[in-house]
């Protein structure tokens, strides 16, 4: 098993820094600015060469239903982790929404290439171990930037190698699963980078600073999706403080 | 035009008098309603903007329209530029804004553009401090919806937005990151950033 050893490996020196008390209301923790900046030229490299011309050639061979399909698996398998994940938050309404889904979406959804759930009004309700350290009360920790996943936190980034090693996909099924895993995964991605072209490309290439725009846009959007606290940060009030002082 | 706007004033202040004597509050102030009312006049201008099917650039002219329209852009541009607003001359402000007011609509313009195929709905408002929060929902088929808000404010003697939340990402805190990147890496120079911004975007 050596990539549990290296997951949690990764776990263990990440949960450290995960520990280390901030403030999520000033901003942002970057204490690792200048390796982050290494990190985020690598990625962006690797979208212009790579991961940018793919995603144009993915969007423009398949047409939208069956990227849409693609997805659809991608997430479909996705679920057994979400109902884990649901389940150590004491989110049982979620796990139960969740297990529904998954039921459904792998039988009459035709191994999750529909989403039938969501046409009967069981919607996504995506999650993930990064969530469930925020909601045992784990702080944000320090941003991070990943070589090939991207944007994170040191809380995120721990939650990502546990969901690696948790998935039962990864443990449970068969091998033919897992490729099926893999490979929706990566469509997906692919997917989204295309659908999402323009605000990719302004935050990339558009921007003065895109490793700014990146962590900006990682934090607050990230920060929403979780919700609580981190998520309450006051609004500017241009009219009262137009300088922004 | 005018007779318009008159009518509508006083349509909506009919609407808004039970609830404004409720409060007790100064007849002439933004209620929740009309701030939700503002909002559904912009979606509604944006959702036609998103199914013409235009091209990209008629499609950013038609926002930047909508934007002069309803959003107060001078406190934007000022707030975007930060304290380099106190320095800057009446003529450099007023180039800066005009040229910011470009920038957003192509920058803004291109990410609403990938609504394209969805309708955008006002779904709740609610005051906060001395303005209000609309929040809309914008469905787009085979994802999740996206939670859009606009802050509402009558501070400028109009009712108009002054940011707009994307799932999150606040615009004002984006573009004050943004255009004090582009005012460091020209040495503070703000007729040179004046000039970068009327082609950025």
């Amino acid at each position: 098993m050596p990539r549990l050893l290296q997951a949690l490996a990764l776990v263990s020196g990440l949960f450290l820094a995960a520990c280390s008390q901030t403030d999520p209301t000033a901003g942002y923790n970057d204490p690792l600015e200048s390796a982050n900046r290494g990190v985020h030229a690598f990625n962006k490299g690797l979208d212009t060469a790579i991961v940018r011309p793919a995603s144009k050639a993915y969007g423009t061979v398949l047409p939208k239903p069956v990227r849409q399909g693609v997805s659809n698996i991608a997430s479909n398998l996705g679920e057994p982790s979400n109902v884990i994940n649901n389940v150590m938050q004491g989110r049982l309404a979620n796990a139960a929404h969740n297990t529904v889904r998954f039921v459904a979406n792998s039988t009459i959804g035709l191994a999750g290439t529909f989403d039938v759930a969501t046409a009967i009004g069981l919607e996504e309700r995506d999650t993930d171990f990064g969530e469930t350290l925020h909601v045992w009360g784990a702080q944000e920790g320090a941003y991070l930037e990943l070589p090939l996943l991207g944007p994170s936190t040191s809380r995120d980034a721990v939650g990502t190698a546990v969901d690696f090693v948790l998935n039962p996909v990864e443990t449970m099924f068969h091998d033919d699963v897992r490729k099926v895993q893999t490979a929706t995964n990566i469509g997906s991605r692919l997917g989204d980078r295309n659908d999402f072209s323009n605000t990719v490309d302004s935050i990339l290439y558009d921007s003065e600073d895109s490793y700014a725009q990146t962590r900006l846009t990682y934090l607050q959007n990230r920060r929403f999706k979780l919700g609580g606290s981190e998520a309450e940060v006051p609004y500017i009030d241009p009219y009262e403080d137009p300088y922004g002082q | 035009m005018a007779s318009n706007s008159t009518r509508r004033h006083v349509l909506a202040g009919l609407t808004s008098a039970g609830a404004l004597l409720a409060m007790g509050a100064p007849a002439q102030a933004l209620t929740t309603q009309q701030a939700s009312a503002l909002i559904g006049k912009v979606v509604d201008e944006v959702n036609t903007v998103i199914s013409s099917g235009q091209s990209q650039d008629r499609m950013i002219a038609a926002f930047e329209k909508i934007f002069a329209r309803y959003a107060d852009v001078p406190i934007i541009a000022r707030s975007a530029l930060g304290v380099a607003a106190r320095s800057a001359s009446s003529p450099q402000m007023n180039a800066f804004t005009e040229a910011f007011q470009g920038y957003m609509a192509r920058k803004y313009g291109k990410r609403f553009r990938e609504f394209q195929g969805g309708k955008i709905e006002v779904s709740s408002a609610k005051q906060v401090k001395s303005f209000f929060e609309v929040s809309t929902t914008v469905r787009v088929p085979g994802s999740a919806p996206y939670d859009v808000k606009f802050l509402v404010s009558d501070k400028s003697g109009k009712d108009l937005f002054f940011n707009l939340i994307i799932e999150g990402i606040n615009m004002l805190a984006s573009e004050r990151e943004e255009i004090g990147a582009m005012l460091d890496s020209r040495k503070g120079n703000l007729d040179l950033l004046i000039r970068d911004l009327k082609t950025a975007g």
